[in-house]
């Protein structure tokens, strides 16, 4: 259902500003979400100052820098800092982004840095994502064969393949799906654009032997008609992607087997 | 260490933090103006229904209508309708398969909030 504010627990009171570095003359300001568990307090926003002259380009870096020479506290997922692992999306200046590919000379003014949006927070800037991996298992994310297996491997023609092109790249990063205001209002059961773009990866897999199945199990006003072609997800996915464009073509083979 | 805490958990920001965006802005608009029109729809059923009854029930809503909040009211009631038909035109397409891409998205919403401000103007004026 929409709640268009926040419940009681998770309002955000201003937090701690931390001090300035000394002797630094590039300074930049920024202001992140925070939670502790353990504290029993509600979220805040603390403030930190970065000196940008002995700081790397992009978020990450900065958000480590803090974390090492600032406040050990702060908590972020962090792997493979080249935009593969999916570890460090977030909220940065208004967008979900990955923070080790995304530029901090692409923001303009303060750094605000959130968790992903509407999701249950672990730590800081860790969101809970057992639900949205939950999901993803729900649309069987693996080929599914009928037929007897070959005796080498399952072939491919070069079309084909390409029909994978602009899905398979998906890292789960949860970036567009937290950036979907159906998602957010409807998140429980509706699939949301992450896990549908990889039911359409399976679907239309030239190899994969269980279409019909796959679209029976989306055939639902929640599961795939929630999606309203708001676009955030595409427009966020911090790898190029076109998750509205899978949920049309899903959408378009649900009618054309219809008729 | 996951479980930490698992019933308190607060909800992150959403709605406050997030960006608007051309395409997220131009969509909520299609629903807000088509909320929109089905209420002033009322005040025209109430004209009629007010025609069909009495002089006195008439001239009240008649003078309502035609004073220039009425325009005004109507003239935005009018870009309304014409911004939610575009937009679910804009539906169509998007259902047909085609533009389903942000800058294609993008222009097509440009285009729709300029398209209903000139048939709004065209309608004002021929009415």
């Amino acid at each position: 259902m929409v709640q268009l504010t926040l419940p009681k627990n998770s309002r955000i009171t201003t937090g701690k500003t931390w001090p300035k570095p000394e002797g630094a003359t590039n300074v930049r300001k920024f202001q992140i979400y925070r939670w502790n568990p353990d504290d029993g307090q509600n979220p805040r926003v603390d403030t930190y100052f970065v000196d940008m002259d002995s700081c790397g380009p992009m978020v990450l870096d900065a958000l480590i820098k803090i974390k090492n020479e600032i406040d050990p506290t702060l908590t972020f997922r962090r792997s493979c800092r080249e935009g593969i692992c999916g570890s460090c999306a977030m909220n940065i200046d208004g967008i979900n982004t990955l923070a080790c590919i995304y530029g901090m000379d692409e923001i303009k003014g303060d750094v605000k840095i959130y968790p992903l949006p509407h999701m249950p927070v672990v730590k800081d800037l860790i969101p809970d994502l057992t639900h949205f991996y939950a999901q993803h298992a729900s649309i069987m994310p693996w080929l599914e064969t009928k037929t007897n297996r070959p005796a080498k491997e399952w072939k491919q023609s070069i079309e084909d393949r390409k029909k994978l092109d602009g899905l398979y790249e998906c890292v789960m990063c949860a970036s567009c799906s937290t950036s979907c205001p159906s998602y957010w209002w409807n998140g429980d059961r509706y699939l949301g654009p992450a896990a549908l773009l990889h039911a359409y990866r399976w679907i239309i897999d030239s190899r994969d032997e269980a279409t019909g199945e796959r679209l029976d199990e989306l055939e639902d006003p929640f599961k795939l008609y929630r999606c309203h072609t708001i676009m955030n997800c595409a427009k966020t996915c911090p790898k190029g992607l076109n998750p509205a464009k899978a949920i049309a073509e899903i959408k378009k083979m649900m009618v054309e087997r219809a008729v | 260490m996951a479980d930490v805490n698992r019933g308190n958990r607060p909800l992150s920001p959403h709605l406050t933090i997030y960006r608007p965006q051309l395409t997220s802005a131009t969509s909520i608009l299609v629903r807000i103006t088509g909320i929109a029109a089905l209420a002033m729809s009322f005040f025209v059923v109430w004209w009629l229904l007010a025609a069909a009854t009495s002089e006195t029930a008439f001239n009240f809503i008649d003078s309502l209508m035609r004073s220039w909040l009425g325009d005004l009211v109507m003239f935005g009631a009018t870009w309304a309708i014409f911004y939610h038909m575009l937009g679910r035109l804009r539906h169509v397409i998007w259902d047909l398969g085609y533009c389903v891409d942000v800058n294609i998205s993008e222009k097509l919403g440009i285009g729709m909030l300029v398209l209903a401000t000139v048939l709004s103007f065209i309608t004002a004026i021929a009415v």
